[in-house]
């Protein structure tokens, strides 16, 4: 693999939106046939890269080739498709329409009238072809996100283009979806086909990946073989200096006071007898795989659920089964697992979300107080270094990670006494993740009783112990000092 | 893996059925025209039945012209200021000032073309406000819906018109072999209409377009351009209902289409064409249409005390929609 030749190849492209640079004099340089990463931290300019190479956007400076020869110009949808595909992170299948028509979009015909069966027997041939075991005509809508996803990448490689982008294609993945994408990706570039490989998680990169591109700040930072870079030297250069992730900090043991309780809390379907206890300024993880179960005991704490069985308390009260606004009168701060669904008011701002359970404490009679609901949205904003225009930004403007720490901000605005956090770095960048990994522990040692819902290893190292969930139980009670195999063997259920 | 090959064989049934989808109403309208043959005997006339359809062939270019506009991700509640402002307008341009008009003068032969023109223009407009000035299409439709009326109530004075060109009537009051003019061209347009999003590129980019636009767009469809195009012969069809209800009545009365907008969604709606965008088909729609006229003749049949038919009329409707959605089985939005 010393193919010196270029696959695709963007040179000093300068792209700025208003007065935002989103990249300076930045490129890329890929190989054929070889798996690129592009990896960075939020608003490094990944994204712009992404529309610049499949024609979406026009580089206010500089130039992209494919194979040496100058891109087609904008206009020309065709030339780009034959050349470059991509798997956006949001779906481009349109849901209500045949997985065949997907997959001939806007090609259907060639100005005729449209053959639906000779379509629909073409689409099969390239799903045989790719192996995507889908039928052709069945409504996209009805595919799971990893079905739809192949018929993405078999829909990419239809239109004749040897390059893919895939942009964040594992952020809506199960664990064993993953290893079955990264199978395909294999097989791919046995093909010979060119991939650009984008995603926040930087094992995956060392899994699949040939090279690696680092942008940072809008600037190409480096570009090497990704067995030549140490995974610190990959994150020093994500992030501009050295950090280190997921040291669990000096914090006091956890007091004897137990927070939030559940007994033998059973909710068919999702979990069996669970019964936890978590101490004043403990950080409790909770693991297991998406079909654990876990998402669910969360939801359940919150509220958000009413379990068949059994109970939970917080600081000695017992909760009426799914009532939010008794969990939260009882002292519980909740971050949900969609932080788009569930999280935030996307068109409010920044103020207003971080303050929407206090409302009560900010005013007498109803009446809100905006004097000091901008006080204390101020200091979340500090604390959680939380990146905005200013406290008037409507949250649905932030990036993915600075959304979530006003999620977090949130939930920790009524200073809960148990506080459930599910999945908090997902989907942020490094240094976001440090910020909201070191929220929850500050939380914790204010004396708040932590649960950290989430199958990354990162956010589970905080914890002072994690409970591993498979299948609806409890199988494991893990102290400190646990090792990723171990972890990651529990939560797959071949320990 | 077994699991999904066997997922894949069992698939064929439920899809033979999901191309059925369309003809979820067919059960209604089944029940209808028996219960209609209980209630009167002169139902099911031939005389009947062709009077049920005439009287719905307006509303139903409504209803044609809507289902595109919604298919496409939109929404245009102006349709029905335009069924009374594009004919009165283009009669004024052409009759004497003694008549009501303008007393330009312009040849009476120009009084259609000049109509749906006036229905271009309004779908234009309509079009702009929302493409280019990223407006929301509701609130920008519901807003021409009262701008449209009030133009109309100020030209004619809020007056009926009454004497118009004979060429103007024809459309809605002819007989072509033996069948009435109107149902003829409603028909036609609707089989363009089902052609043209069922075997056409640029027809089936309405279904991408209102399933995910930027989807489409990433496809290469020039979703601006499609979407203007489809405001434009949204009005164009609407004017052209308005054609049809003049020269079925004989005269424009200020308020000509008043209140249709809500028939026109509820026929939409239960022909299954959704208010979300991207799902529904034109045979759907038309359907849709058939089950309104229907109930609304069985119930003149009845003899059912005009205070009373809203209320009877809003139920059917709701009963057809719970009908339609357990035979189509998915939950509609």
């Amino acid at each position: 693999m010393t193919d010196q030749r270029t696959a695709v190849e963007a040179v000093d492209v300068t792209k700025r939106f208003g007065a935002t640079v989103a990249l300076t004099r930045a490129g890329i340089r890929i190989a054929p046939g070889r798996t690129h990463a592009l990896v960075g931290r939020n608003g490094a300019g990944k994204s712009t890269m992404v529309s610049i190479l499949t024609g979406l956007a026009r580089p206010d400076e500089g130039t992209v080739s494919f194979g040496g020869e100058p891109a087609p110009p904008l206009g020309d949808r065709d030339g780009w498709r034959r050349r470059v595909a991509c798997v956006y992170q949001r779906s481009t299948i349109i849901p209500s329409l045949s997985v065949a028509e997907n997959l001939f979009l806007n090609r259907q015909s060639d100005g005729g009238p449209i053959r639906w069966r000779g379509l629909r027997r073409r689409s099969q041939e390239i799903l045989e072809r790719y192996g995507v075991a889908v039928r052709a005509d069945r409504l996209a809508g009805e595919l799971t996100v990893e079905q739809r996803q192949l018929v993405e990448i078999a829909r990419a490689l239809s239109a004749g283009a040897r390059f893919i982008i895939l942009d964040e294609p594992t952020a809506q993945l199960d664990g064993p979806a993953i290893q079955r994408l990264f199978a395909r990706m294999r097989a791919l570039k046995e093909q010979g086909v060119t991939m650009l490989f984008i995603s926040h998680h930087l094992n995956e990169v060392y899994e699949v990946c040939d090279d690696v591109t680092v942008f940072r700040d809008a600037r190409h930072v480096l570009t090497t073989p990704v067995a030549e870079l140490p995974h610190g030297d990959l994150v020093a250069a994500m992030t501009g200096d050295a950090v280190t992730l997921g040291e669990r900090s000096d914090r006091a043991a956890p007091a004897p006071e137990v927070v939030l309780r559940t007994d033998e809390l059973s909710l068919g379907g999702h979990y069996e007898d669970v019964s936890l206890e978590i101490h004043r300024g403990e950080v409790l993880g909770l693991a297991g795989s998406g079909s654990s179960g876990k998402v669910a005991l969360a939801e359940t704490l919150a509220g958000l659920r009413g379990a068949g069985r059994g109970t939970v308390s917080i600081d000695g009260v017992r909760l009426r089964p799914g009532d939010v606004a008794a969990a939260l009168e009882a002292g519980l701060g909740f971050v949900p697992e969609d932080r788009n669904k569930e999280g935030f008011v996307p068109l409010l701002s920044l103020t207003e979300n971080v303050t929407l359970p206090v409302t009560r404490r900010l005013g007498r009679y109803g009446a809100v107080s905006t004097a000091r609901q901008r006080a204390y949205a101020s200091r979340m904003i500090g604390e959680l270094d939380i990146r905005a225009s200013g406290p008037e930004q409507p949250v649905g403007e932030l990036s993915g990670g600075n959304a979530q720490k006003a999620v977090m901000a949130r939930a920790l605005s009524n200073e809960p006494k148990a506080l459930v956090v599910v999945d908090p770095t997902a989907g942020v960048d490094v240094r976001a993740k440090e910020a909201l990994l070191g929220a929850i522990e500050d939380a914790a040692r204010r004396g708040s009783g932590v649960l950290v819902v989430s199958d990354e290893l990162d956010d589970l190292r905080v914890c002072d112990r994690v409970l591993v969930m498979f299948h609806g139980r409890v199988v494991r009670d893990l102290p400190r000092g646990w090792t990723d195999q171990e972890l990651v063997a529990l939560m797959e259920g071949v320990a | 893996m077994t699991e999904r090959s066997e997922r894949m064989r069992v698939a064929p049934v439920a899809l033979r059925l999901g191309r059925f989808r369309d003809l979820t109403l067919v059960p209604v309208i089944l029940v209808l025209l028996g219960a209609g043959a209980v209630v009167s005997p002169t139902f099911l006339t031939a005389e009947n039945l062709i009077n049920v359809m005439q009287q719905q062939t307006a509303l139903a270019l409504v209803v044609l012209a809507e289902a595109l506009i919604l298919i496409t991700g939109k929404f245009d509640l102006s349709l029905e200021s335009t069924v009374g402002l594009a004919p009165a307008l283009a009669v004024m341009l052409v009759i004497p000032s003694s008549a009501g008009g303008f007393g330009i003068g312009l040849p009476t032969f120009l009084a259609i073309p000049l109509c749906l023109l006036i229905g271009a223009l309004l779908g234009t407009v309509n079009g702009f406000l929302i493409l280019r000035f990223q407006l929301s299409a509701f609130v920008v439709t519901l807003a021409m819906l009262i701008v449209v009326r009030g133009l109309q109530l100020g030209l004619t004075g809020g007056k009926s018109l009454f004497e118009l060109p004979q060429s103007f009537l024809y459309l809605g009051s002819a007989t072509w072999l033996g069948l009435p003019a109107s149902i003829w061209i409603t028909g036609a347009l609707f089989a363009v209409g089902i052609v043209a999003l069922g075997y056409f590129r640029l027809g089936r980019s309405l279904y991408a377009i209102g399933g995910n636009a930027d989807a489409a767009r990433a496809a290469g469809v020039r979703v601006e351009r499609v979407v203007w195009g489809v405001f434009v012969i949204g009005g164009v069809l609407a004017a052209l209902a308005g054609v049809l209800t003049t020269g079925w009545l004989g005269s424009i009365s200020a308020n000509q289409g008043n209140g249709w907008i809500f028939m026109v969604f509820a026929a939409a709606v239960i022909g299954g064409v959704s208010l979300d965008g991207g799902k529904g088909t034109v045979f759907g729609a038309l359907t849709g249409v058939l089950v309104i006229g229907l109930v609304e003749n069985i119930l003149t049949l009845r003899g059912v005390p005009g205070e009373w038919k809203q209320l009877v009329y809003g139920v059917i409707i709701l009963v057809a929609l719970m009908i339609s959605r357990l035979a189509g089985g998915k939950a509609q939005d």
